[in-house]
Order: structure tokens, then sequence, then C-alpha cells
């Protein structure tokens, strides 16, 4: 393929971008205000991106997206009306704000309802580094997905399959404003080198992938090295077999471990507490893990992929424990759930920036050695968790342990407890931290649960 | 011609001001020297959705989505780029980098549009506008009262109502000029109810395309309240779940998600041409127990999941995937049919317009047998009979699929005893399909609630299913032996 001009749209000028937005969402709260909204908050986003997908040596699709997006919630006095549109003609712009006070005239009157306290609202807007255009091409992005998918194919005959690799980037620019004063902007970009691998044995075939994602895209993996890992973990997974039905420690690799990590959040989070649908009510300042387990959220983290100077409230964000030395110190609160709690906003309206896992001392290696016998889980299936009861019971592969060594793959097991008991249960955190997502955690050992198979 | 295509022409091309040959002219920028085949998708949607939660209506939301999804096909390559905006302009740029895709090879002219109909299976109203938003707050309020009125263990509920109308067109390079409109309701209510210090939640809802009217004429949001409210307190009662291998029986309708993980999701079209799904190159062979039949129906009139025609304007049709245990058939789009050699099936769909097609199930389920459930539940010593399910997955490659149980009961000595906790049943899709053992005749469709999600797409679903008796399933419960 030769380099063309409609390979590659125009690049997204983000300080432009931003200005035109950041005017639009002054008149369109300038327009809620005129419709009768005693208060109203406006979000305006721009993403666009690239995204090639190979298979088998061949390019697969190549696909260009450009998303736009206008949200409008008002009050008229406690009530609420919300309203979005993908179209941000003027006409369209009007008849959304016109959607969300309509709605707002049947909501009820909820005294909890309205924006943010302004004394919350950052000061300051440090810059995070999140923004790293990559002006890859198609023709080059296409290059590095197949130097991927060629190198995990070459890696073993057994890879007789693919389900392809991948690489996208996308940029985007945003904008929250609000009638209280608050205007927020934020640019940022993400890119991500993806391969999947397809291996045949005797028994079957086996999938299993890697990526790599980063704000900036000199931060990826090399494409060579995902696709091996790819192709590695694809191949461990040959000849699995089920296990019988025990209890034994089961210890989740950092990729599954951050779904405990997630599940805590679901819990402690205010529209689980006030709905009364969490299995940790009242548990702030209990200890609910072991006493050396601490988890802090970082939102300033540079390049961090769950980075924000502020919340979807436009609260600031800060840095601060959640768990300290194995208790529960805070719940994760916006503003609505928190004045129905009682409570402060904890600047996560929209959910929580950047979790860090106070990672241990041991590598993958010192936490098989620690379990002894056991089942590392590698993969987790289906939505087996019980929010209000913290029932946990979930489809999971991956290898059965004795005395520290790998002995074989395992797959079509459940494993089964409850989360109050699996938190207070971690026998162990490992030092192999994965950065890819919002919550960054090691390894985490759980002591006992119950694997069910054959 | 139908009334959905007229509606689709004049609300998607005649409101922005675009003839036919102006996409005549669309064509010509994208087909091209190695471009096999293209199509642009006009959508808009339009949604709307009330909540209720502490007694209150607290939430509404509108919102307005539209767009145009241009896709160009070379051999197995596509191109694809979309556009938010309806002008000529802005879709000849898009259509400039779709075709990038493929820079020689033998020119396909397009052939000149032609509108095709398809037998309409729902009417093209506005569920948003058929009920008023005070009837829809005065609803919830009713519903909301009802539920509580139920049991004084009811602590919580959650009621909601949410009502879409899609309005689809798709033109493509071979002439077809196919529209849809497409009406979706959903009601739903979960509650948690709480006794002696222990909380647990229940939840039932669903709905069709239909209006939104015509789920209150019917009563169904009182029926989901009754339901939700019975399942919280069986849940109050359930006892640790057993773990390990059982025979298990699963209840009609819902449960049927076991057939769209195990069987459905390993026929898509799109896995077996790349010889990726345990069901690959398969076809003829026994797969499942003899008097097992599987279809999926997109024909089913008013079904969550059925659609007059695909996101690529192919009607949709009852397809048998497994035929008395033999495997007879594969799921195709377009695209997917064209590299197999097959004809496509109506299977074709797609989120929106901001992303691809791909081949998609629509109503999947398994005809009725001859058993008696009462017989069937008789049958078993010691098992587990599963009546209710949340979601599930599949690994199609490996076959290995979860579904989870909600709602289920312990069976001692062919009798339903004790309910337990949720638990995750694991298996091996072929595997599964062969250790079916009896099947009722008391076939049921679901409520109208699935969600399927496929490579960051959802799309609605329905399932079905009669009683089913599975030998030898593995149950994730926390009581081992």
């Amino acid at each position: 393929m030769t380099a063309d001009v409609a390979t590659r749209p125009p690049e997204l000028s983000t300080d432009t971008e931003a200005a035109r937005l950041a005017d639009l969402a002054a008149e369109v709260l300038d327009r809620c205000r005129a419709g009768g909204a005693t208060e109203a908050e406006v979000g305006l986003s721009i993403d666009q991106g690239l995204e090639v997908n190979v298979r088998m040596g061949e390019v697969e699709t190549i696909s260009h997206t450009r998303d736009r997006g206008l949200s409008v919630t008002v009050y008229v006095g406690r009530r609420k009306g919300s309203a979005s549109t993908a179209d941000l003609a003027p006409a369209s712009i009007a008849a959304t704000v016109g959607h969300a006070l309509a709605i707002a005239r049947h909501t009820g009157e909820d005294p909890a309802a309205g924006l943010a306290d302004p004394g919350r609202f950052p000061t300051e807007f440090p810059d995070l580094d999140l923004d790293h255009p990559w002006s890859v091409t198609a023709e080059a992005a296409i290059d590095l997905a197949l130097a991927a998918e060629d190198a995990g194919r070459a890696v073993d005959r057994r890879i007789a399959n693919s389900d392809g690799a991948g690489v996208s980037t996308g940029r985007s620019v945003s904008v929250l404003a609000n009638s209280a004063g608050f205007l927020g902007v934020e640019r940022g970009t993400r890119h991500s080198i993806s391969c999947s691998l397809i291996a045949a044995g005797d028994a079957g075939m086996q999938r299993d992938y890697w990526y790599s994602a980063a704000r900036a895209a000199t931060d990826l993996e090399d494409p060579e090295a995902i696709g091996r890992r790819a192709a590695e973990r694809a191949l461990a997974r040959l000849g699995a077999r089920k296990l019988g039905t025990r209890e034994c420690p089961v210890l989740y690799v950092p990729e599954v471990a951050r779904s405990l990590i997630g599940h805590l959040v679901g819990a402690v989070s205010g529209g689980a507490l006030y709905r009364k649908a969490s299995f940790l009510l009242d548990h702030a300042g209990r200890t609910i893990f072991p006493t050396w387990f601490s988890i802090r959220e970082e939102p300033h983290l540079r390049r961090g992929q769950g980075s924000s100077v502020f919340d979807a409230d436009g609260v600031a964000t800060v840095a601060s424990d959640l768990v300290r030395d194995g208790v529960l110190v805070r719940y994760v609160l916006g503003t609505y759930s928190a004045r129905r709690l009682g409570l402060a906003s904890t600047g996560n309206a929209g959910g929580i920036h950047n979790l860090v896992v106070e990672p241990g001392n041991r590598d993958f290696a010192g936490l098989l050695a620690e379990m002894g016998t056991g089942l590392v889980v590698t993969e987790l299936m289906g939505q087996g968790v019980n929010p209000v009861t913290g029932d946990y019971s979930r489809g999971a592969a991956g290898f059965w342990v004795e005395r520290g060594e790998i002995v074989h793959p395992v797959e079509e097991v459940t494993i089964a407890g409850n989360l109050r008991e699996m938190f207070a249960g971690i026998a162990a955190v490992g030092s192999d931290v994965d950065r890819r997502g919002s919550i960054l955690t090691g390894s985490i050992l759980v002591g006992r649960m119950t694997v069910a198979g054959s | 011609m139908t009334d959905a295509l007229v509606l689709a022409e004049s609300r998607l091309l005649g409101s922005a001001g675009l003839t036919l040959s102006d996409l005549d002219r669309v064509f010509a920028r994208l087909m091209g020297p190695g471009v096999d085949a293209a199509d642009l998708y006009f959508q808009s949607r339009r949604s709307e959705g009330w909540m209720l939660e502490d007694g209150l209506v607290k939430e509404g939301s509108h919102a307005i989505e539209q767009g145009v999804g241009i896709r160009a096909i070379s051999g197995e390559k596509t191109g694809f780029a979309y556009c938010d905006d309806f002008a000529l302009p802005e879709l000849l740029e898009a259509s400039a980098m779709a075709r990038a895709i493929a820079r020689s090879g033998a020119e396909v002219g397009p052939q000149a549009l032609a509108r095709r109909g398809a037998s309409a299976l729902y009417a093209p109203v506005d569920p948003i506008e058929t009920l008023s938003p005070e009837a829809k707050v005065d609803l919830l309020r009713e519903v909301d009262a009802y539920a509580r009125s139920l049991d004084p263990r009811v602590q919580q509920v959650i009621v909601s109502i949410a009502a879409s109308l899609d309005t689809v067109l798709v033109a493509a390079s071979d002439g077809v000029l196919a529209g849809d409109v497409r009406p979706l309701v959903r009601f739903n209510v979960q509650v948690i109810a709480e006794s002696g210090g222990r909380r647990e939640s229940g939840s039932a809802g669903g709905g069709g395309r239909y209006d939104a009217a015509r789920l209150v004429r019917d009563g169904l949001p009182f029926a989901f309240a009754r339901e939700a409210v019975r399942m919280a307190l069986v849940n109050l009662e359930a006892v640790d779940a057993p773990a390990g291998a059982m025979t298990v029986v699963l209840g009609p309708g819902w449960p049927g998600v076991l057939l769209h993980e195990a069987v459905g999701h390993g026929l898509e079209g799109d896995f077996n041409r790349k010889g990726q799904s345990a069901y690959s190159g398969r076809i003829g062979e026994r797969v499942a127990a003899k008097g097992v039949t599987v279809v999926d129906d997109g024909t089913i009139p008013e079904r969550r999941g059925s659609l007059s025609i695909d996101d690529e304007g192919t009607p949709t049709r009852r397809n048998v995937l497994i035929e008395d245990g033999i495997l007879v058939g594969y799921l195709q789009d377009r695209l997917n049919a064209r590299l197999m050699g097959v004809a496509p099936t109506g299977n074709g769909r797609r989120e929106s317009f901001a992303q691809l097609p791909m081949p998609r199930m629509t109503n999947t389920l398994m005809e009725a047998g001859d058993r008696d459930p009462a017989e069937i539940i008789a049958s078993v010593k010691r098992g587990l009979y599963a009546v209710n399910f949340g979601g599930g997955q599949v690994d199609i490659t490996s076959g290995r699929f979860v579904f989870s149980a909600s709602e289920a009961y312990l069976i001692e000595d062919g009798r339903i005893g004790p309910p337990v906790k949720g638990a995750t049943l694991i298996g091996n899709g072929p595997e599964a399909m062969t250790k079916i053992t009896m099947i009722g005749n008391d076939l049921r469709l679901d409520a109208g609630v699935g969600v399927c999600g496929k490579d960051g797409q959802s799309v609605p679903v329905g399932v079905g299913q009669p009683t089913l008796r599975l030998d030898d399933m593995t149950v994730g419960g926390t009581r081992a032996g």
C-alpha cells in the first residue's frame, strides 16, 4: 500500500476544539437557564481514532472513528432531567436542552439533587501528561500489527490459527462545565497493540491473547514481544483438564486480580450503599482486609489510564487512602450519593481514578512458592458475583500448582466463596503490577476457595 | 415496498435533502479498483428512559444518535468510516477513507438501487410517544407501591422503563435498498428484601418490539413486580449451593441462555470461516443428543430479538442450526456467507452505524420434546433445578461456557428441595449438548430481556427452551462433597 491522504483524516486540533467546545458549553448553559433551569451541567466531547486489524498475515479491517457527543443535565429546583445527542448541530442542541427541561417537569423533588459544592471544584489544573498523539498512518499501524502476529505465529508450529492482531489509536478532547462556574477541559490519548492466537493440540484448540495499552505510543511494548507472549499463553493452555472438586488456595494473576478490587469498588460505591445493595454496608472504619493490605487512590498519576484532575461532577480529585492497614478508610462517593449518605463527596462521581494496591515484595514465582499447592487463575468467565451478599461463583481457567511448580493447565472449573471472606483471607500481593488499567495491582493470593470440577 | 422503507427513506434521506442519485455519487466514490462490495448504513435512534427508586422518579433521560456507516469490502478486507452528518460532502469524505482499503484489482460497478420489501414483524410505532411522560411516571409509582405492598420484607424497589425507536436504511452496491423502523420497549423491576439482617435481591423484566402502551395493557409491569419480589423472598431462604458435577434440570424460557452460549456463538459464520470455533468444519456431524433441535429465528413477531431485515438489508429467517442432534447450519452475514460460498442467513447485525456488522444471533431456541416437566424432575435422584439465570459467557475456541443461576433449588429424590444461592454452571458446548437426556414439552420464550455482547457491540436478543435434563454439569457452589 502507498500512503494516501485519504487513509489519514485531518488531525484533531485539540486546542482549537477545546476552545470551541468551551464556547459551545457556555452557550448551552445559557440556553438551559433561559429555559428555566436553576442549575445545569454540560459535557461535550470529540473522539477521533484509527483502528486496524490483521489476521493470518493479511489486513482484515481499517476503521476510522470520529465521535461527538453532548450531554446535558438540568435541575429545575430539585427536579432533574438529562438528555444527550451525538449531533452538535444547533437545532439538535436546542432540542436536547428542550428534552432535558421537559423531563425535569416530571421527575420528583429530590432533596439530594443538584450540582456539587463550588468549594470543591479544582483551583489548579496540573498537566497529567495524558495527551500524546500518535501520528501513525494506517499503513504503519498495519505493519506493527503484522509484526506482532508474525512473531507470535513463528513461536511454535502448534500456533495453527490466529484471531488476529490489532493496533488502535485515539485522541479525545472533552469539556465539562456547569452553571456554578466550573469549566474543566481534558485532552488525552489512548493507544494499544493486541494479538490473539490459537494453539491446536490433540485435545482441541486454545486461544489466548496479550496486549499493551498506554497514553504514549513510546510506552507500548514491542509488537513482537506482544505476539510472542500471546503465543506462549495459548500454548501453555494446551492439554488443559478439569480438576476434582476441592478447597484450595487460589492465586489470581494481575489481569484477573484487578476484578477482585473492582468488586470492592462496587461494594463501597455510594450508589450501592444508599440503595443498601452492598455486602459492605456500614463498613467504613472496619477491618476488611489483612492488616498489611492497603489500597491508595492516585488520581494524578502522570500518564495514568484513569488519571483526572476532576470527577464527573467537577469535584477536584485528591490522592487518598481507600484501605489502610486492612481498614476500609472511606467510601467511593460522588456528590449525589454522598448527600444521600450524609457524607462528603470523595471526588469519585463516575468512578475511581487509579487505584494502586500496595505491592508486596515477592514476584510471581515467589507467590507460587508461597502458595505451594493450589490453583493459579489466569481467566475468569461469567458474572457470578452477587453485590448484595458478596456471594462469588465464577468460571475459571489457569494452572494447577504443586510444591510451587506448575503441574498442568486447568479449564472448565468454577471458583466460589464469599467476597467478605476472600478479602479477609488474602495471603499475599505480588510485585508483578499490571499497569494497563486504572486498577494497578500485582497477583493476589486468596487463602482458600471452593474449586468445583469433575 | 413496505411502510418501514418509505418511512426510513423519508426520515433519513428526505430530511437531509439526499436523493437516490446522491447515493449513486457516493457509490461512485466508494467503488473502484479492488473493491468488491460496499454499503451505506443510515441510522437514527432516539431513546428515552425513566427510573424510580426510594419511591421517587429520580432520573429521566433522552438520547439522539444518528449517522452513516460506510463500508468498502475487498476480498476479506474491510475499510470502514462513518460520519454523524448526513450531508453529501461528509459522505463523500468518509467514502474516500473507507475505499482506501484497496488500490488495485478488478472494478465492480455499483448496481442501480432497487427498493426491497420485507414482511414487517412489528408496527413502525414510536414507543416513546405512545405513553405520555405523566403516564410513565405514574406507572413507575404504581408499580413501586404495588411491589412494596406485596411483602413487608421489601426494603428497596427500583423500577425503570426504557423505550427506543431505531430507523435504519441500508443501501448496498449490489442494488439493495432496504429500510426498517424498529421499536423496542423494556420494563424492569429490582427489589431488595431484608429479613433477620440478611438482604437479598430479585429482579424481573421484559418487553419487546411494540409500544409502551401495549406493555401496560398486558399488565406486564405488575407481573414483573410480583416476580421480582418472589425471587428476592426465595433467595432469603437460600442455602449454600453444592459444588461439583451433578445432574442439572433447567427450567423453560430464559435458561435458554444455555443455547446462546453453548451453541449459538460457536455457530456464527465469522468464527467458522476462520476455523476458530469448536464447531468449525463439523456440518453434518452429531453435535448434540438425538431429539435436540436448535433454531435461530429472527421472524417471531414483536420479539426483542426479531428483525424484519438484518442490518445488511437481508430479510431474517428461521435458521435451523442443529436438527435432531446433527449440525446443519451456521449464522451468516453477507461477508462471511460470500467467503464461505453460502447464502446469507439474515444474521448480519451491528450495534450502530459506528460499528461493523457481524454474524449475530436473533432469537435462539430449542424445540419442544415430549416429556412432562414434572416427570423430568422426578427422574433425578440428586441434582440441581435451575429456573432463572443472570448472564453467560463462552470461549468459542475451546467451547467452554458458563452461565450463572440466580434462582435454583436442590433436587432430592425426585422432589424439588430447598433453594440454593446463585452459582455458576460451567461446561463445554459440544460436550454439554450430548448430555441432554430429557426434553420437556413446555417450550417457552424468555420475557424479552436479553442483551448479547460480541467484540464490544451489544444487540438485543431472545432465547427460549423447554425444561431440559443435562447429566453431568459442573455446578460452582461452595459446598463440596
